[in-house]
């Protein structure tokens, strides 16, 4: 067991190793590769909420705790390719669709959702129904209806007006089943072969949009795009780079941004309530704080990516970021003003880049205290796509764990990891980097003694040394497996799943050329919409032989 | 209907190994001339499954009983069932507690927290961390017997976290938690609910529209089953079944109000309780968001809204916390050191003893509602289980499981049985039975077993 456990945990990290070692030819263009299999993807809690938006309007209050999302393999992005809807989940889907409904048709907004005027509002008006459902119908199935689909809905609206006595009671009960229906639910992925080379499968054109649509968006393609889609202009990979190129620059790009990296950092925890601190020890720690400190985190990497178009390294050593006053005083940094303003972390300050915000600090840590481990499992996992194996159950934690013992500081107490043979495999890959991180208690706040004895950070990253959290960010942006971590990440949350075997050749090639732009974060984006792996399929995944 | 439910139990029966055979004589018992299915005034009082979970076990000494049988001595971490009942004796003479039963894992690996829920609730060893072999025992036995009410179960957890919960439609498919008794509250006792004190009963028009709703969204089906893969295929049969399940709630909501004569509207909880702006994990937190859910859940089941439900008290890594301790339930059963001379940790066991007198507080709740010649408890079958024996090592052998209620005279409530290293799955058997699933074995491999706990079965 101890061999096998210390085994599994080298011989992951060698692997990655490899693979980021692995050719780095930024001559020719995107190697050929087959994508890997498809599957539905059902809409994410904030993809629901973004697509209602886009289509009804940004008045719509849409319900909260729907069907939950599932996180697999680290994602949201690949979980919502597995997930399908439970009984209880089906019935709030039907109660948000309602609520949603009314709202869309009710007296404020009807003006705004409805481009015809009933010729009674007291009863079935077919063509104005199907005006309505047949445009509404097109964003939410981001494709255009069949006759028959249409027809089903147009006669809901017609015997529901006819029944409530009310034209727009009916055509609420019409968009309730577009709302409800799989086919706005799911993000249906087809595939067809493909015309130049019939033994390769290719997306569908809309298909394509609705990945390119969800990925730089977050929400549903908008009437351009599905023009594109839908007359075939999309094919043409110069088009495709246009309408990235467009979505990129629109507004709306901002969400899509957010929602890769809220996905990616875990911050969906701070949203339901779930990353928790003792309220004894940690008064300042309140959900509002933990809103802004994941806010704090998402302003940064908006303004260093997209705003000022900086090198994705440099996020994990940058000292710009936003503050509101009270993550100033969590800081302990003199932040005067209303509301959010930038922030520049002082040069001869304990803090720069991601790892040093409240956030990710909080996250990584238990309720009560700091976890050295917790943070070196987020670091090599998380950002540098390095598996580290559970610990075996029968462990006795107690000395690490015991605070109030002998051993004052998280290091020394770690120390017992590295002399046990069972834990030392897998622990020397995670503590050390976590003790660059015990200055920063369990909400994130500076420290310089635990128990009354000075705090250690030093250490060392895969051969590059450190004496602090700032050094520790400095090693992390010279990793050579960040980038490439990052580029299977984006990935595999653009696809919906892991990477298939044939598709590491192109992984290389993304991350050449997100390396050769200086680790622009468009440039990535750009050449990873316009690949094989984004356009091709090897088919639609099959069932596994699981019990129903 | 009947169609419907006989492919499940056909789905079922072909996957489940040794769980074979057809028949579905409860069924048939409890059908009307329409087919719906609705236990109406002068029909039998309606039998519930309810599964009850507290994290992280206990410690094995001192939890089980020093005696075995009717009448059992009571254990020092189960005191809570001392408590008198109004309605006439022990909580413990309701309560059966089973002892050394053991999840065998024959070399699979003991996924912490997560392989004794998987092979105690579904037969099979844990495929992954976290994942189930196969569909959980409540979703079987609501396959069974859910179908005549309004939910086919509910979900309720009074850890704050929607997404703790050991309910399994498959391996992959979790049924969600109703976290909060507001919104419980207002998904039962809502503007859906007839209330049989509301004078004539007038159905609202809405509810026949919302059915044609559902049937265009079913006519979408064939079209989009033919676009998509076989492992999609699963995946929308599952939404399918969910998208029937809302029509047989509206067609339970057309028949009119239940009537029971105990059913009436429960009190609104009001607003939440929020500590801080989130659900926090206190004992008192807890206990108050356990006592508010089951306190709901009473009432509904009173009004056969439902006949299946899973409460769960803490998680399994417990996050249960008491002001000043700067760490949780489960932390403590791993970081706390065994005190020398009690020869357990204290700090840690301060949570056993809650968790028990939480169960306490939950079967009494049960036996305050009268109905019939005795009280709802003896309608009641619940499945209270941990997902630990003792926590420090995460120790599987010796699971801790409980029952309490008679399911209408079909067992024999307050004895406790000794497992001797027997498989736990014997209980889970057992316990299908007893709702009248047709199966005689269950589980794989050394859990796999055909002898039910016979000392409890009527």
């Amino acid at each position: 067991m101890t061999h096998n456990q210390r085994g599994r945990c080298i011989a992951a990290l060698l692997a990655v190793v490899a693979v980021a070692c692995a050719g780095s030819d930024t001559s020719g263009g995107a190697p050929a590769t087959e994508g890997g299999p498809v599957a539905l993807r059902r809409l994410t809690s904030q993809q629901y909420t973004q697509s209602i938006h886009d289509v009804l309007g940004n008045d719509i209050v849409v319900p909260s705790r729907i069907e939950p999302d599932a996180r697999l393999e680290g994602l949201l992005g690949v979980g919502a390719s597995f997930v399908s809807v439970t009984p209880s989940g089906f019935e709030k889907y039907e109660a948000a669709a309602t609520a949603i409904a009314e709202q869309a048709l009710g007296s404020e907004l009807r003006g705004a959702n409805l481009s015809c005027e009933p010729s009674s509002a007291s009863g079935a008006d077919d063509s104005c129904a199907r005006e309505f459902i047949a445009t509404i119908g097109r964003r939410l199935f981001r494709r255009t209806l069949a006759e028959d689909e249409i027809a089903r809905r147009v006669a809901i609206a017609a015997s529901s007006a006819t029944e409530l006595g009310d034209f727009y009671a009916g055509l609420e009960m019409a968009l309730t089943s577009l709302l409800v229906s799989p086919n706005f639910l799911f993000r249906v992925e087809e595939i067809e072969p493909d015309p130049a080379d019939g033994s390769r499968l290719r997306l569908t054109s809309t298909s394509v949009a609705t990945r390119l649509s969800y990925l730089i968006w977050n929400s549903t393609p908008d009437d351009e795009l599905l023009d594109a889609a839908e007359s075939g202009a999309l094919l043409n990979t110069g088009n495709l780079a246009a309408q990235a190129a467009r979505l990129l620059d629109s507004p709306k790009a901002e969400a899509g941004i957010r929602a890769f990296f809220s996905d990616l950092l875990t911050f969906r925890r701070i949203d339901e309530g779930l990353v928790r601190k003792s309220p004894t020890e940690f008064p300042a720690f309140t959900l509002t704080l933990a809103g802004d400190a994941k806010e704090q985190t998402l302003r940064t990497i908006v303004d260093h990516l997209v705003t000022n178009e900086l090198d994705l390294r440099e996020l994990y050593t940058t000292r710009s970021t936003f503050l509101t006053p009270s993550l100033g005083s969590v800081y302990a940094v003199p932040f005067g003003g209303g509301g959010w303003g930038p922030y520049e972390f002082a040069e001869d300050g304990p803090r720069a880049g991601l790892l040093s915000h409240v956030s990710l600090m909080s996250i990584t840590a238990h309720p009560g205290r700091s976890s050295a481990t917790l943070r070196g499992k987020f670091v090599r996992e998380v950002l540098l796509c390095q598996d580290i194996p559970d610990p075996p159950a029968n462990v006795d934690f107690s000395i690490v764990e015991n605070t109030g013992g002998e051993l004052r500081t998280a290091r020394e107490r770690l120390g017992e990891h590295v002399t046990n043979d069972a834990c030392a495999g897998c622990h020397q890959l995670m503590d050390p980097i976590g003790l660059a991180f015990e200055n920063f208690d369990a909400i994130g706040a500076y420290r310089t003694q635990e128990n009354g004895v000075d705090i250690d950070a030093s250490g060392n990253l895969d051969g590059q040394s450190y004496d602090d959290a700032i050094g520790m960010g400095q090693a992390l942006r010279d990793h050579e497996s960040l980038g490439p971590c990052m580029t299977r990440n984006l990935y595999r949350y653009a696809v919906g799943r892991n990477p298939v075997s044939g598709e590491q050749a192109l992984l290389t090639f993304l991350d050449d050329r997100f390396a050769a732009s200086g680790y622009r974060w468009g440039s990535l984006i750009d050449a990873l919409v316009v690949s094989d792996g984004f356009l091709t399929a090897s088919g639609q995944r099959e069932a596994e032989e699981v019990a129903q | 209907m009947k169609k419907q439910v006989s492919r499940r139990t056909i789905l079922r029966g072909a996957v489940a190994g040794g769980a074979v055979g057809m028949g579905l004589p409860l069924l048939d018992c409890f059908l009307n001339e329409n087919g719906t299915a609705l236990a109406q005034g002068g029909g039998p009082i309606p039998v519930r499954f309810g599964t009850w979970f507290w994290g992280c076990g206990m410690n094995p000494a001192r939890w089980a009983p020093p005696t075995e049988g009717l009448g059992y001595e009571l254990s020092v971490e189960l005191q809570a069932l001392d408590r008198t009942l109004d309605s006439g004796g022990k909580i413990r003479d309701h309560v059966s507690v089973f002892s050394g039963f053991d999840v065998k894992l024959d070399g699979n690996p003991n996924y912490p927290h997560g392989s004794g829920p998987a092979s105690n609730l579904t037969g099979l060893f844990a495929p992954a961390d976290g994942d189930f072999g196969a569909p959980s025992i409540d979703v079987l036995i609501a396959r069974e017997i859910g179908g005549f009410t309004r939910f086919r179960s509910l979900q309720l957890s009074a850890t704050g976290n929607r997404n703790h919960t050991y309910s399994r439609e498959s391996a992959t498919i979790r049924n969600a938690s109703e976290i909060s008794p507001m919104e419980v509250y207002t998904r039962i006792f809502g503007p859906d609910f007839a209330d049989p004190a509301a004078g004539e009963f007038v159905p609202n028009p809405r509810w026949t529209l919302r059915q044609s709703v559902l049937s265009a969204v079913k006519e979408d089906r064939d079209k989009l089953m033919s676009r998509v893969g076989t492992h999609d295929q699963q995946r929308l049969d599952q939404y399918f079944t969910s998208v029937r399940q809302l029509e047989q709630m509206l067609d339970v909501l057309l028949s009119g109000p239940p009537d029971l004569p105990s059913c009436r509207r429960a009190d609104d909880p009001g607003p939440d309780i929020l500590e801080g702006e989130v659900f926090q994990n206190d004992l008192d937190s807890v206990n108050q968001r356990h006592r508010a859910l089951a306190d709901l859940l009473t009432f509904a089941l009173a009004c056969d809204q439902t006949r299946v439900f899973n409460m769960i008290f803490s998680s399994g890594i417990s996050e249960l916390t008491v002001p000043g301790l700067n760490t949780s339930h489960h932390q403590l059963t791993h970081d706390e050191s065994i005190d020398t001379e009690l020869g357990y940790q204290p700090k840690a066991t301060q949570f056993v003893l809650a968790s028990m007198e939480a169960w306490a507080d939950f079967v009494e709740r049960l036996a305050s509602v009268p109905e019939g010649d005795g009280t709802m408890l003896d309608n009641c079958l619940v499945f209270a289980n941990s997902d630990l024996s003792y926590a420090k090592p995460h120790d599987v052998r010796g699971l801790p499981t409980m029952i309490a209620g008679s399911a209408g005279g079909r067992i024999t409530p307050g004895i406790h049985i000794k497992g001797n290293t027997d498989p736990v799955t014997r209980v889970g058997l057992t316990v299908q039975q007893a709702m009248g699933l047709p199966i005689d074995a269950w589980g794989e491999n050394s859990l796999q077993t055909s002898l039910p706990v016979s000392e409890i079965l009527v």
